[in-house]
């Protein structure tokens, strides 16, 4: 009897990803239920009156003890019912269903320019490592990186969507718009998105690849006569796959939280928007959804970059 | 101190700039910040040097007070976030066993949440002052000192000098902050730029969002939301704060790779 011990590590990789996500959901619920103060007052503010304060502690379920509200919240969001907003009493999962597709297709498209470019750019400047293309894209990554998102996006729609029309400044995309309506449509956020996580993705690729390439065994089968493109095929890239991978799936998931801001800025109808517009509403229960599906996301691409990083190195699969 | 490369020169320069226009901001600004003194959106001019916003305040003095808020604000949490995670980190490190477990594990869970989003979940039911801002902004960041700061302090705990203090019978306290502290100084002292840029970043960020710093008041992320319709008209008043944030943050990123530079070369970091 054995299971394989590649099997078992993915499997203790998995439970730890489970159980970091339920102490997580915990650590959201306790940051909007035991902070000081009342989360009914502090709703409603000081002028309220003493029955309508005690109408939302009611309907917030806060006479009830917080362990007990937790697991109610819990089990509910495990069945897929995230409760209703307080602001307008619409259902939570229903309004959210619709927003975290237009944020996984903005984010998704983000993904597939961003890697393949990422990654391109990685072996150019290794290839030219020291001369001018490697020194220009480096300049130019480095300071796409510098920059705030909301600045590139705003710079972005100040010359593309204003001074020469290219793309629309705001991006609004409907159910019956077509993929190419919608792809022209979402052209600023995509492009100021793969701006982001370009100059960091593709400088650990590089970084990743010339590590890889500087080690003896390349240099040995350069010795041995191989032509060059089978050392990088046959030696160097199974060895770079494990960081590229690893380098990819945290841009990814730093592309998730770059998602929120961008959103606002472009007035696009995704999760971020819906998380900012009801923090500012103090809606709690819509806030603790969104808190919990963009952790799990979060939590999730960080426990693939961690299994690929298993498959693909032989040594960690051997913990000491 | 032989020779400063130029780099860390013009980063160190513009650095000090910024941070003496905040401190005589009510010096050198030429209107008062919620003076309104001129048309809605005025081109630049010899009165208004940046022109005027979109209820025609000087622009140019609504960025040297956003300046000051958004400065005071990022220190403020700097330090905050360097107190609590650098002390939890060294004790972390120094006592080992269960503390150091139940640390390390809690700061782990902390990371696991973007930063921006549980900033966004705890505001929302939080009053938004400027001292819940610092706290919150601090407290997150904290989790990142603390990683490094037990990182750079486990390694110094095993030392001789360490062990002979904690023989003589010296207690926690003594052993942070006589020996474990001044030998852990640089590393935290380049890591403090790349925080305060950070939470330049982060603070502007949220303001942008509506969930920063509350009118009255503004720092560069609320200008930017108000002028952001603007934009639109070709009115760029909202690109400059944008501008500044970039600016300030890529000359204190210079100057903090020219001291980690230094501090970490294999010569002994005195060049």
């Amino acid at each position: 009897m054995s299971i394989h011990p590649v099997a078992r590590l993915l499997a203790q990789r998995i439970a730890l990803g489970l159980i970091l996500l339920f102490a997580a959901s915990i650590l959201i619920f306790a940051g909007t239920q035991i902070l000081p103060g009342d989360v009914a007052q502090s709703i409603l503010g000081q002028s309220a009156t003493p029955q309508s304060l005690a109408n939302l502690r009611a309907e917030l379920g806060l006479d009830q003890p917080a362990a007990t509200r937790y697991l109610a919240w819990l089990t509910g969001a495990l069945h897929g019912d995230l409760g209703t907003a307080l602001t307008n009493g619409q259902d939570i999962a229903t309004a959210m269903s619709q927003r975290l597709g237009n944020t996984l297709f903005l984010a998704g498209t983000a993904a597939v320019i961003s890697v393949p470019l990422a990654l391109i750019l990685g072996l150019v400047s290794v290839r030219y490592r020291g001369r001018w293309p490697d020194k220009l894209i480096s300049a130019v990554t480095l300071s796409t990186v510098s920059v705030p998102e909301f600045l590139l996006g705003y710079l972005a729609m100040f010359f593309l969507a204003v001074q020469h029309r290219i793309f629309p400044s705001v991006s609004t995309v409907y159910d019956s718009m077509g993929v190419l309506e919608k792809l022209h449509a979402i052209g600023l956020p995509v492009l100021v998105l793969v701006l982001v996580v370009l100059g960091h993705m593709m400088r650990m690729t590089r970084a990743a690849i010339l590590n890889v390439m500087q080690s003896p065994y390349v240099e040995t089968a350069e010795l041995k006569g191989l032509r060059p493109f089978t050392i990088i095929a046959r030696h160097a890239l199974p060895n770079a796959i494990a960081p590229v991978v690893n380098v990819v799936m945290l841009n990814m998931a730093y592309l998730v939280v770059g998602v929120v801001v961008v959103e606002v800025v472009f007035v696009y109808p995704g999760m971020g928007q819906y998380l900012v517009d009801h923090v500012a509403k103090r809606d709690v229960p819509v806030v603790q959804a969104c808190g919990l599906v963009f952790a799990a996301v979060y939590i999730g691409l960080n426990m693939l970059a961690d299994l690929v990083a298993i498959l693909a190195n032989p040594r960690l699969r051997h913990p000491r | 101190m032989s020779r400063i490369p130029l780099s860390a020169l013009i980063g160190l320069i513009l650095t000090a700039a910024y941070f003496l226009a905040a401190i005589f901001a009510s010096v050198i600004a030429p209107y008062g910040m919620a003076e309104v003194a001129g048309g809605v959106w005025e081109p630049m001019s010899s009165a208004h040097w940046l022109g005027t916003d979109s209820i025609g305040r000087d622009l140019l003095s609504r960025m040297i007070y956003g300046g000051q808020v958004t400065i005071f604000v990022a220190t403020a949490a700097t330090i905050v976030a360097f107190v609590t995670g650098a002390l939890l980190g060294f004790v972390a490190a120094v006592s080992g066993g269960w503390v150091d477990q139940v640390l390390s594990r809690l700061v782990d869970l902390f990371m696991s949440i973007p930063a921006l989003i549980l900033a966004l979940v705890i505001l929302s039911v939080m009053p938004v002052t400027l001292p819940v801002l610092i706290a919150v902004m601090g407290l997150i960041e904290s989790t990142r000192v603390f990683r490094l700061a037990r990182a750079v302090a486990v390694d110094i705990a095993v030392m001789d000098y360490v062990e002979a203090a904690r023989l003589r019978g010296e207690g926690l306290v003594w052993v942070i902050f006589r020996e474990i502290l001044p030998n852990a100084l640089s590393p935290l002292v380049a890591e403090a730029g790349l925080r305060f840029i950070f939470m330049v970043l982060f603070i502007s960020t949220l303001s942008f969002l509506g969930l920063g710093v509350q009118p009255p008041l503004a720092d560069w992320g609320g200008i930017v939301k108000e002028n952001k319709d603007g934009i639109v008209y070709g009115v760029p008043a909202a690109l400059l704060p944008a501008v500044a944030i970039a600016t300030l943050a890529i000359s204190v990123n210079l100057v903090a790779d020219w001291i980690l530079n230094r501090t970490t070369s294999l010569k002994g970091g005195r060049g």
